[in-house]
Parts: structure tokens; sequence; C-alpha cells
């Protein structure tokens, strides 16, 4: 049974999301989100290759056999790093020189791999191309969500810098909220990473029961 | 081995030589850029310590290697003006309170500081990350100085007896910046000659 796209789009989003539902990949979210444009960044990078990885997984899915598919996963998702890699440095090294120490960390992600596994080795090339691009997208928003609110408090900022990774013509979204010098560090520190990570979950989980869902352990292995 | 063994290993087999020869060609595609784009960084990191006034050469090219104190070799990137040395660069390493502070340092014939600038550092944001040029100007006070106009005994910070301001909350990086530019203006009097020969 396919899963329907509408179902792919609102897992990815919100239900499943990768980071506050399923708690996947906390290894790059603590250490990228000192600020919103950091998160951004590498999300739109993990999304990409997590769209990739996915295609590729569905498109060669019958060939694949059990025994040697967790090797061949990696081998797609270091490969499409590589490649991502490769590329931005080339053609897009603004970007490059700010984000270009966290990419190798998408490999070390386990949430490619644990879509790769629980839907696309199953599903059609689409199916599986949309639900890897909208994990991605929705590792991305939690990404952001949670930079944005470490770099307000400790820093006063939001999207700083935001014109060296998209270009000169983002710099409107370069807001400074707070006066200078009176941020909590401890936001930007690696404590502030898991205080925020833990009080985005409380929300969404508030969200959800307000919205009169029952509250389930999602786990990589739900579709 | 049996045979579902051999269909194991050549289904991975093909996908790693699949996927090997696509990184292959994407890498021999991208390798011309990639140099073409570090050469430019490491030229505009030295053109803020080398005034292009000052050399009608490219530094980036023009470079000797020298030893320092401690025996390790040290790449002189040279700024030449008619054939004559005008002034040098090299990185120079001082310990900060989160692991080594890479400078690019430059320094003219008189050994005068021409320019710092940090290259890389792991200091706390918001309070050691101040020697960066963008977020604060206390890395310019620099500029001019040398063991000439200013006594060794001042190379320090305020704390230490010296004349350069620490910042509040953060000692230790501005004192391991202060350091690195001692020892780097001391390597430039001991290697001074062979770093001002011309050619």
């Amino acid at each position: 049974m396919a899963t329907p796209y509408k179902t792919i789009i609102k897992d990815g989003l919100w239900e499943n999301n990768g980071v506050i539902a399923m708690l996947l990949g906390m290894c790059p979210t603590m250490a990228v989100t000192t600020s919103a444009t950091n998160g951004l960044g590498l999300g739109i990078a993990t999304a990409v290759v997590m769209a990739a990885s996915s295609l590729l997984v569905a498109l060669f899915r019958n060939t694949i056999t059990q025994e040697v598919r967790i090797p061949v996963y990696i081998l797609i998702i270091a490969s499409m790093t590589t490649l991502v890699d490769l590329c931005m440095n080339a053609w897009m090294h603004e970007m490059y020189k700010v984000l270009g120490l966290f990419i190798p960390l998408i490999v070390s992600n386990c949430l490619p791999l644990a879509r790769l596994e629980a839907f696309a080795a199953k599903e059609p090339v689409s199916r599986s191309f949309l639900d890897g691009l909208f994990m991605g997208i929705g590792f991305t928003l939690a990404l952001v969500v949670i930079g944005a609110i470490r770099e307000l408090i400790g820093n006063g900022t939001v999207f700083a810098d935001a014109a060296l990774l998209l270009g000169p013509a983002f710099h409107f979204m370069e807001l400074r909220l707070l006066p200078a010098d009176s941020g909590v560090l401890l936001a930007i520190l690696p404590p502030g990473g898991f205080l925020v990570t833990g009080l985005v979950l409380v929300a969404k989980r508030m969200i959800d029961l307000a919205a009169g869902k029952e509250i389930r352990m999602a786990g990589a292995h739900s579709v | 081995m049996s045979r579902a063994t051999w269909i194991h290993a050549s289904i991975l087999g093909a996908f790693c030589l699949g996927f090997g020869i696509v990184l292959a060609v994407t890498d021999q595609q991208t390798n011309d850029d990639i140099k073409q784009r570090i050469l430019e960084d490491k030229e505009r990191s030295l053109s803020q310590v080398l005034p292009t006034a000052i050399h009608d050469n490219s530094p980036v090219t023009d470079t000797i290697t020298l030893k320092d104190a401690k025996g390790e070799d040290v790449t002189i990137y040279r700024a030449t003006k008619g054939g004559q040395v005008t002034g040098v660069a090299y990185t120079i390493v001082g310990s900060g309170y989160a692991g080594p502070i890479r400078l690019m340092l430059g320094v003219d014939a008189e050994g005068k500081v021409l320019g710092v600038r940090v290259i890389t550092h792991k200091e706390t944001p918001g309070l050691g990350d101040k020697i960066q040029v963008d977020k604060g100007d206390w890395i310019l006070r620099f500029n001019g100085l040398s063991f000439a106009n200013t006594p060794l005994e001042k190379w320090k910070v305020k704390k230490d007896g010296g004349q350069f301001d620490q910042f509040s909350g953060a000692t230790i990086t501005p004192r391991g910046v202060v350091g690195a530019i001692r020892e780097g203006l001391h390597f430039f009097d001991a290697q001074k000659s062979k770093m001002l020969e011309a050619g």
C-alpha cells in the first residue's frame, strides 16, 4: 500500500518530524543551531542529500538485497554528501565557508539512513523522493526554529549573516531584536542546545494535545 | 562460497564502482574551480595585511619557507615593489581559551606591524570573538606598532602589566593574541635578512 502524498508531507513537516518527533539527528542539531542561518544552511544541504538518496534507493530498491542494504545505503548517502560538498565548494564558495565544516556531519546524521530503511526501500520512486524532500524540509524547519530561539536569547539577533549564506538580496532578514550585549550566553553554548530543543519538544506536544491528538511515541520505524 | 554470497558481493561491488566513478568525475570537474577559490580566499586575507599600495607583485605566489624558533616550517608571503621586499606576511598561532588561534601577521621591512587578522579560532562567541575584525576594532590597534616604538615589556595585556586591553570576561584570548604577535615579531627579527633578501 503506497502512502498517500498528503500523509508524506504532513509526516515530514510535523507529525513525524525528524527532530521534534523522532528525535533523530541530534548531533548536527546541537552543533549547528547556534544561529538560525546556520540551521537553515545545514537544513537545506541535508534536504538535498535526503531527497537525492531516497530517490536513488527507491530506484534500485529491487536490486539491493536485504543482506547488503545497509552498506549500500550508507554508500549512497556518503556519495551524495560528497557531491554536495564538492559542488558547493566550487560554485557556492561563500556559503561553503560558512557551512563547509558541517556538511560532512550529514553522513553521521541517522535521519537519512532511517528514512531510507523505513520508507524508500519499500515505496515507489516519486513518493520516496517526496518523503526524503519533506523530511529534509521538516528537519530544516526544526533547525531554524531552534537556531532562531538560541540566537535571539544568546545574541539578540535573528538570521544574522543570512546575506552571507543566501546573497546580498537577503539583508532584510537580518534582524536585531534585542540590544547588543544583552544576550544570555548560555543559550548559544551546548547546554542551551539541549534546553531549547527540550522546550521546543514540549511546545510541539502541547500543540498536539490542544488539537486533541493522541500523543504516541514516534519512532524511526513509523511511516 | 555459496552463490548467494557472490550475488551480494557483486551488488555491493557494482554500487561502489558506480558511485566511485560519479565521485571521480565530479572531483575532476570541480577541482580547478576549488583551487581557484582557495587562491582567491588567500589573496583576500593577504590583501588585508599587505596593503596593495606597497607591492606590485602577487604575494600569494611569491613565497619562501623558513623555520621558526620551534623548528617548524612557516610559509612567508612576500610583497615586493620594484624588486625590493617591502613587507612580509605569515601565519602565527596563539593559544586561546578553547584551542589554537591562527592569525595572519603582516610586517613591513622595518619590522612594523602592517596588520593582523584572525584566520580561525574557537573562542567563546560574544566574549573572545571580539578579536575578529568584523566584531570589533581591537585587532586594529596593533597596526604601526613595532619593537622600536613599543618596548618589549609593554607587549602584554594590561592585566599582565602591558599596554593592550583585555576584554571583560575574556583575558586568555587577548593574552594569546598579543603573545602570538610578540613571538611573530621576534621571528621577524631573527629571520629578517632571509625574509628581505631580494629575488
